[in-house]
Parts: structure tokens; C-alpha cells; sequence
């Protein structure tokens, strides 16, 4: 936990603006800078309901939410259904103030709108009594009258920043600036207006008894602030990606929406439809004519594109699906992280059916998987899928805009022009042998597309012969199943020697103890990491991103280098250390697991709690709402 | 310079060529009604100058969804009730394909029932023909969407309690452009709606009454039939939506009576198919999307021109 890092917490409800307000915030916090991560939580509803962004900033990288927080600005609810206590939602209006309170850290800022937050529960909070004890310094402001008196109601998100930036000691400049470019107008002059007038009155009426300020950085290189699903949706382009069907369902709409508006100035299609089942069918049926296609959903969408993956499989149509999880079973908390889809997405469809699943650890991964699995998906003609959570999808981090300054891979992988296809195998009528196990490379038969001379063949979900004639004898059959399934091997093959590492490694090289964790829970992972060293522990952690195929080799080196291990994720039932075991076929007795479902992601201090629990060997669960499931045998 | 040469290639066509050469045993029984679609497309294909491999058969699952494994085009033999959401989809990526989806009655009417409502709505320009048993012939005979009410099967040894679905005022109502119903013992007429159906520009519904001599022997052979054009006792407009409805409304009454309607129903020539429409909102590209993907001198975007909005 650093002292020179900024937590700040901007809570209303929904539709109050939360989310563009927090956004501008942390650019304006990233161009000063600074480095900069975003959480984000909200309810499922439209209007009202308590939601918060947060936005750590820091000198230093920073790779999760941190702890706690240390200034918020709580707007209260305008859309609060029932403002009384006993209703069933609790007192909407107080709980952007209310809620988590206790999360504040010592020394911290709170400013609160008075003009719709009331006095009356103010007091019942005992806020006074708390502030005193917790060194908290309380800002009580009529954000909601300046903004009506300067323009309009709305814009009191403006006044808190204007305040914010008061109570910082920040300059007005870059918020100015994205300002202008977000406004213009009337509006943009109003909301200026209503910026300055809260900068100086904070300045002009307060004594600040605060050491809280905003940290000072420097970047080498010029930063973007994107999210997860950006990340996902911008290497889905730079692999060549022109084709989207999709079906709304959070958290997963955002890579849908951000390729729909993409696609159309890049000559691309994106098509919303019927269902999930359509959606997925629909990404098999463009690849099938030629085009690199994709869709996605989340756990109940994707659990109806089973069918079209299989048959993705069968047919060897080349597809990448993502799947954004978010808390189950069934409805779960739609707009809730959790890792709990792990074996959804690894075995779902029926048969001994395969696909590549690539787990990304934070939004540079994210892009570069959502890259590797076009290129694999197309290579070796099998299904792809990217498998990330609504924390990654909606979290924001700044990254060197060079980064993306890559080549685009609009390849086809293995499959054949005209011209390559007058020297293919083809049956005695003249017809294709696409699926010809006696000459391919590696499991993969190269394809040919509707359209083209000389290629025709039946792609087919039923057993087939090599040109794709319905057939169940037992010798083609073997043949069949052997040349697909050698496809999973070979793609290992080439992860491990003809790429870079997608594991992430974190802490020394050599330590007594090592934490495993997956996907999204990598960055406080990260952070956990450097505190426990710092303190003296021995601790190394690695973060997979092959589920499948496994990363066996890196995963089985990192465990035996250790004494003990902790395998932390997003659910209830351990399913990533589950995986381990069945592939590993051992470790169980040496694999704790830190596990937590209640809707919030890990914060490092957790991980660092159920570190000193679990090595401490105590008999009690981690004070956190986390659990620890003890390693077999214990 | 095209990368797929086949489309729209100019040359003497040969009925035989929809033939596969080394053609796999038909799996269906001596006389069912899946041979009449199967002929039919085999004449109406050569006949409209298509060839083989500028075709996409797209078909589901059931006995008709062999279709493809006895007609030698490009094929994709999906699975149950998803041949439409895979067609359209080729069609958007390459539209100068010819697709022509295929199914039964359970495969298009039932479990895939939401993907033709939607086809139809969307008006896709591409062509689908249900082979309508008015049972569930490949799995032995259960009760389908369009068995008559009363129709005793194994799953419902009673009978029926189900009014049977109506076809063509579901696909009137759905959107369909084209809608048509032919029968497998009407090969002429059948010949000609499919090419009817192939040239129209939109989604063209075929409704193909396809006798099943194994598991439908109570069911008429949907003999003898009338052609609603042809004959002087009815009379419609197939451009009227309304006069289409009452007529579709009628068919679909008298059929489980013993009347056997056929001929076009519905015909609206100016309707815009998806495709247009898409691209009159400037969501479809000039060109075919698959082209691109081979043609080396393509430029493509990077996300690194993006970046703007999040600096």
C-alpha cells in the first residue's frame, strides 16, 4: 500500500453520470502523468441503484483497485426509487455516501452533495463521530445548486471534480481540455463555468487539513486509457476480424458494441440476431465463406452456442468466440465479476470435441490472446475462444500507444487459393478431399471456400470421409478422430517453442512459496506479490492464460520449484486448480486454494491475508470474505 | 481479379454435373418425397446457368438434411434447425454465392422455428425449402409441428392435442418475400417454383410437401393436388398481402382435410433484401467481404489509428 497513491471514489446512481465523469477523470489524471486503473461497479438496472467507479492513481504501475480508497466523492442517488430506510433496497439516497465507508482509509477525503443528500441522514450515520476517529475530512457541499445555478442539474458531476481538483490541489487544465473535446456550446461553456466556481469556492471558503494530494508522474511515452473489451475488440481487428454476431448480454455487449461501431468504416459486417445460438452459427457460417468471423456472450449466452462450437470442431470451421464471465449460476449478478465459467467453457458440446482457450491477465494480454487465438483458430481450422470477467472487460489502464503499432494479420491460415487447389488431392468425380487425413500437416487439412473453382466439398457435423461424405467406418473414423485431436498437441508444440510465454511470472525467480492465479485476479495478484518480498517473504507467483491446451510444462516447473502454493480465483468451487490436478496429475496435496464469490474482485491486502492464514497454517478462515479450501489430504 | 472464379462463370452447364460422381448410397426410402426437391434442384440449377460451385447448400438435420450428400454443390450439413443462421451469414460474407438453405418441417418449424421468423424478417436474400412429411421421419415417426391434429405417434399415443403450425401465414406474417408451396408429385411445378425462388431477390420460402412412405403411410400422398394458378376455382392476386393471407389461410385448413393447395402465394418483388437495406445504412461493404481476405494489394486498419479517442 503505497501512501503517495490516489484511490479516488465517485458514487452516485445509475445514469448519473458516473461512468463518463470517472472516465474523464482518469484521463485527465493519466495526461498529468500519472498511471492510472479503473473498477468499476454498478447494479443491474437502468436507472438508480448505487454505483461507484474508482480510479487509482499512482507514479508507479498500477496493476489492480488497490485497497480501500482515500477520497470520495459521493453524489448520492437522483434516481433513488425509496428514499426510507426500511424498504427493501435499504436508503438508496445515502449509499453512495453510506456504503463501504468503512473501505475509506485513515486521512481520507470525502466531499458529499448536500443538495440532495439530506442532513437528517447525515446524521444518522454518525459521520461527525467517524471522520473524528478516522481522520477523515468532510467536505459538505451544495454541488447540486451550483450546477442549477450556473446550468443545469446534471452537471453536478462537474462541480464534484471541480472540487475534487480543488481539494488535490490539481491544475483545472487537462480536465478542461477533455472537456472541449467531449462538449461544445452552451454545455460545454456552462459546465466550465460550473468547474471553476466549485474549484474556487473549495479554495476560497476551506482551511484543508488534509495531507491528501494528487501524486506527480512523468510517462516516457505517450499512454492510451483502454479497457478489456477495447483491448479484446482492438487485436480482433488487427487480426483481421471483419465479422460480428452477437446477442446483448452483459458484461460481454461491450466488444459487441465496440466492433458494431467499428466494423462499418472498415468495410466489416456486424450483425445483431435471434439468439446466441444464431450469433454463433452465424460467426461459423462467414468463416465457412471465407471471412475471419467472431461472436461471443457471456456464461447463460455462451452456454447456447454449444451446439455451433461443436459443430465448429467437427467441420473444422476456424471461429473465436470470447466469453465475459460474470457471477452465476443462471442470472447470477449480471454485473458482477467471477472466474466460475472455467469448466463451462473448457468441456461444453458434446463428444470428444477440442478447442484452444486462452485465459488474458490484464489488457495487453487481453490483445495479444484475442490476436493468438485468430492466428491459431486459423492455422489449425479449430475453434478459438478468449475466456475474460466483467472486471476485465470494464477496467481501464493506461498503456504506451506504441504498443499497438503493429502489423495487421489478416491471413487465412491454412487455406488455399485457386490456384493451389488445382494441385490438391481431389476423389475420382473431381470433388476435394478437404478433410484428407493422408496428407496433412500437423492434424490440419487445408480448406477451400465457397466460390472457388475446383474446390467443392461437404462440410458436415456427422463422421465424414475425406471429401466430406457422411461416413461411419470404423478405420476412416480413427483416422478422423486421430488427425483432429493431434491438432491440440501440435498447437502446444508450437506455444512452447515457436512463441513468446503467455504465463506471466511475478516476484524472484526463486522462492519457497508460489501463488498461482488466472485471468483477470492477476494484477492484485501482482501487487500481493511485491508486499509480501517486501516484507521478507518468499513468494513467487505465475499467472496461466493456456487453459487449453494447458500450459503443463511452465505450470509443472513453477510447482515443483516451490514448497507450498496458493492457487487464487473468482469462485466458489476451485475449478482452476481442479484443472491443474487433471492435467498435472498430481500437486493436489500441495495446492491451496484462495477462493471469493461475493461479487467483489480480490483486493492485494486479501491475498495477502490468506497468504499469512494459510502459511501460518491457522485452523480459521481469512477475516476478508474470502474462503480457503485446504490442499487434498489436509 | 475475383478469387472465387466459379461464380458467375460462363459455360455450358450439364444437369449431371449436380451429380456426385462417386455418389454415396441415398439414405432415404424408395419412394419418399426428398427425391422430388433433390430432382427438382438438379433441373432448376442448370437451367438458371448456375453451376455447381458457385452454390451453397446449407441444410440441417434430419432425413432432409442429406440433401447435400446427393447434390453436389458446395455443402454444409449443420445441425438441428441452424441451416438458416449459417446461410445468411455466408450469404453477408460472400453475397454473389447462390445459397439455398434446406430442412424438415421439424428442423425449420420447430427447433429452428426462431431462425426462420427472423430470416423472414429480415428478408435475406436466399432461398429455403422445408420438406414438409408433416412428421419426424428420420428418428421413427413422432408428431411434428405440422401433423394433423389427432395424429397418433408414439410420443403422443393418444393423438395430437396440437393444432398443426401454419407455414405460409407464419412466413407471410414473419416477412418473407417469396412464399410458395409445391409438392413432391408436381415435379414440373416444383421445378419452376425453385427457380422462381432461386432468382428472387429476398427470402423465398418453399413449403415442399414431401410424403413420407415409412412413418406417414396414413397421411395422404398428397394426391391429387391442385395448382392454385391453374385452377379456375381459385384466383388471387400474389402480389396482395391480404388476398395471399386468405388464400394461405384456406391451404392450410383444407390440407389435413384432403385438399392438397399448391402454386405461389406471396410475391413482393420490391421489397429490398437485407443486403440492400444493410448497405443503404452503410453496413455492408461495395464489394464481397470474402474477396478481400485474397486480394494482396487490400489495405487494412489498424487499431493503432483508434487510439484518439483514448489519449
Amino acid at each position: 500500500m503505497s501512501d503517495d497513491e490516489l484511490i479516488w471514489r465517485i458514487a452516485g446512481g445509475s445514469g448519473d453520470g458516473i461512468d463518463s465523469t470517472s472516465q474523464n477523470f482518469a484521463k485527465a489524471l493519466m495526461r498529468s502523468g500519472l498511471n492510472v486503473f479503473t473498477h468499476r461497479h454498478y447494479p443491474s438496472r437502468i436507472r438508480g441503484g448505487h454505483t461507484y467507479v474508482e480510479i487509482r492513481a499512482a507514479e508507479q504501475k498500477v496493476q489492480s483497485r488497490g485497497d480501500g480508497y482515500n477520497f470520495l466523492l459521493a453524489l448520492g442517488d437522483s434516481f433513488a426509487r425509496n428514499p426510507q430506510e426500511e424498504a427493501y433496497y435499504g436508503n438508496e439516497e445515502i449509499k453512495p455516501l453510506s456504503e463501504n465507508l468503512d473501505e475509506l482509509r485513515e486521512g481520507g477525503v470525502i466531499i458529499y452533495d448536500e443538495g440532495l443528500i439530506s442532513e437528517e441522514d447525515v446524521e444518522e450515520l454518525d459521520l461527525e463521530e467517524r471522520a473524528e476517529e478516522n481522520d477523515w475530512h468532510v467536505f459538505p457541499l451544495d454541488l447540486r445548486g451550483l450546477a442549477k445555478d450556473h446550468g443545469r442539474e446534471v452537471m453536478r458531476n462537474t462541480a464534484g471534480v471541480g472540487a475534487t481538483a480543488a481539494l488535490l490541489d490539481m491544475e483545472l487544465e487537462h480536465i478542461e481540455d477533455l472537456m472541449s473535446d467531449a462538449m461544445g456550446g452552451d454545455i460545454l461553456e456552462a459546465n466550465l463555468d460550473i468547474l471553476h466556481e466549485a474549484y474556487e469556492t473549495v479554495n476560497d471558503e476551506y482551511d484543508f487539513e488534509h495531507d491528501l494530494r494528487a501524486p506527480t508522474g512523468e510517462h516516457d511515452a505517450e499512454q492510451a486509457l483502454l479497457s478489456g473489451s477495447n483491448a479484446i475488440a482492438y487485436g480482433a481487428i488487427d487480426a483481421g476480424c471483419r465479422f460480428i454476431a452477437g446477442y446483448p448480454m452483459t458484461p460481454w455487449t461491450d466488444v459487441f458494441t465496440i466492433l458494431s461501431q467499428n466494423f462499418p468504416d472498415m468495410g466489416g459486417v456486424s450483425e445483431q440476431v435471434e439468439d446466441e445460438i444464431a450469433a454463433a452459427a452465424l460467426a461459423v457460417g462467414a468463416s465457412h465463406a471465407g471471412v475471419k468471423a467472431m461472436s461471443g456472450s457471456s456464461g447463460g449466452g455462451f452456454a447456447l452456442m454449444s451446439e455451433p462450437l461443436g459443430l465448429a470442431e467437427m467441420t473444422e470451421t476456424p471461429v473465436v468466440l470470447v466469453e465475459s464471465m460474470r457471477a452465476g449460476p443462471s442470472t447470477g449478478m449480471p454485473t458482477k465479476p467471477e472466474q466460475a465459467d472455467l469448466e463451462h467453457v473448457l468441456y461444453t458440446s458434446q463428444g470428444d470435441s477440442q478447442r484452444v482457450v486462452f485465459a488474458p491477465g490484464n489488457i495487453e494480454e487481453a490483445y495479444e490472446q484475442t490476436r493468438l487465438a485468430f492466428d491459431i483458430a486459423w492455422d489449425y481450422q479449430i475453434p478459438a475462444i478468449v475466456i475474460y470477467d466483467q472486471k476485465l472487460s470494464g477496467e481501464n489502464q493506461n498503456v504506451d500507444v506504441d504498443f499497438f503499432d503493429r502489423e495487421p494479420s489478416p491471413d487465412l491460415g491454412s487455406t488455399l487459393t485457386e490456384d493451389e487447389l488445382k494441385e490438391a488431392a481431389h476423389d475420382a468425380s473431381g470433388k476435394f478431399k478437404r478433410f484428407n487425413y493422408e496428407d496433412a500437416e500437423d492434424g490440419v487439412a487445408p480448406r477451400s471456400i465457397p466460390g472457388q473453382k475446383g474446390g467443392r466439398y461437404l462440410a458436415t457435423g456427422n463422421e465424414h470421409s475425406p471429401v466430406g461424405h457422411i461416413e461411419e467406418d470404423p478405420d476412416n473414423r480413427v483416422f478422423q478422430m486421430e488427425r483432429r485431436l493431434e491438432k491440440l498437441e501440435k498447437i502446444r508444440e508450437e506455444l512452447d517453442e515457436e512463441r513468446d510465454s503467455t504465463q506471466t511470472y511475478f516476484g524472484p525467480d526463486e522462492a519457497d512459496y508460489g501463488i498461482i492465479t488466472w485471468g483477470s485476479s492477476q494484477g492484485a495478484v501482482a501487487e500481493a506479490v511485491d508486499r509480501l518480498n517486501e516484507q521478507g517473504h518468499s513468494v513467487k507467483a505465475i499467472s496461466v492464460s493456456d487453459m487449453m491446451p494447458f500450459a503443463e510444462t511452465e505450470v509443472t516447473e513453477f510447482l515443483e520449484s516451490v514448497d507450498e502454493a496458493m492457487v487464487v480465483e473468482m469462485n466458489a468451487t476451485a475449478q482452476f486448480r481442479g484443472l491443474i490436478q487433471k492435467e498435472l496429475g498430481r500437486f493436489g496435496d500441495k495446492m491451496t486454494s484462495l477462493l471469493k464469490f461475493n461479487g467483489n474482485p480480490f483486493e492485494p491486502a486479501e491475498i495477502v491475508e490468506g497468504y499469512e492464514v494459510n502459511l501460518a497454517d491457522e485452523d480459521r478462515q481469512p477475516d476478508a470474505q474470502v474462503r480457503i479450501e485446504p490442499a487434498a489430504g489436509d | 481479379m475475383s478469387a472465387f472464379n466459379a461464380i458467375g462463370e460462363e459455360r455450358e452447364i450439364d444437369r449431371d454435373e449436380f451429380t456426385p460422381g462417386v455418389e454415396p448410397q441415398p439414405t432415404w426410402c424408395p419412394g419418399c418425397g426428398d427425391f422430388g426437391v433433390l430432382k427438382s434442384l438438379k433441373q432448376a440449377l442448370p437451367e438458371l446457368g448456375k453451376n455447381p460451385e458457385e452454390v451453397l447448400t446449407v441444410t440441417g438435420i434430419g432425413c432432409s438434411g442429406k440433401l447435400n450428400s446427393y447434390l453436389d454443390t458446395y455443402g454444409f450439413h449443420t445441425i438441428h434447425g441452424r441451416s438458416l443462421p449459417v446461410a445468411r451469414a455466408a450469404k453477408l460474407a460472400n453475397p454473389e454465392l447462390e445459397v439455398i438453405a434446406a430442412g424438415g418441417d421439424g428442423d425449420g418449424y420447430g427447433i429452428g422455428g426462431n431462425h426462420w421468423i427472423h430470416s423472414a424478417r429480415e428478408n435475406h436474400d436466399i432461398t429455403y425449402i422445408v420438406f414438409n412429411n408433416e412428421i419426424f421421419g428420420l428418428t421413427k415417426g413422432q408428431t411434428s409441428p405440422t401433423s394433423p391434429k389427432g395424429h397418433k405417434s408414439k410420443t403422443q399415443p393418444s393423438g395430437s392435442a396440437k393444432t398443426p403450425l401454419r407455414p405460409l401465414s407464419t412466413s407471410l406474417n414473419a416477412g418473407a418475400s417469396y412464399i410458395a408451396r409445391t409438392a413432391a408429385v408436381n415435379p414440373n411445378q416444383a421445378k419452376e417454383i425453385i427457380k422462381e425462388a432461386i432468382e428472387h431477390d429476398g427470402f423465398a420460402h418453399v413449403d415442399f410437401l414431401t410424403q413420407c412412405p415409412t412413418w406417414n403411410k396414413d397421411a395422404r400422398q398428397y394426391v391429387p393436388y391442385i395448382d392454385i394458378q391453374e385452377s379456375d376455382d381459385y384466383e388471387h392476386d400474389v402480389n396482395d398481402r391480404a388476398e395471399a393471407a386468405e388464400i394461405m389461410r384456406e391451404t392450410e385448413d383444407v390440407l389435413n382435410e384432403g385438399t392438397v393447395l399448391t402454386g405461389r402465394y406471396y410475391v413482393d418483388d420490391e421489397r429490398p433484401s437485407y443486403s440492400q437495406e444493410k448497405h443503404a445504412v452503410g453496413e455492408m461493404p461495395d464489394q464481397p467481404l470474402a474477396e478481400r481476405y485474397f486480394d494482396d494489394d487490400a489495405e487494412w486498419e489498424r487499431s493503432y489509428d483508434l487510439l484518439e479517442r483514448h489519449k
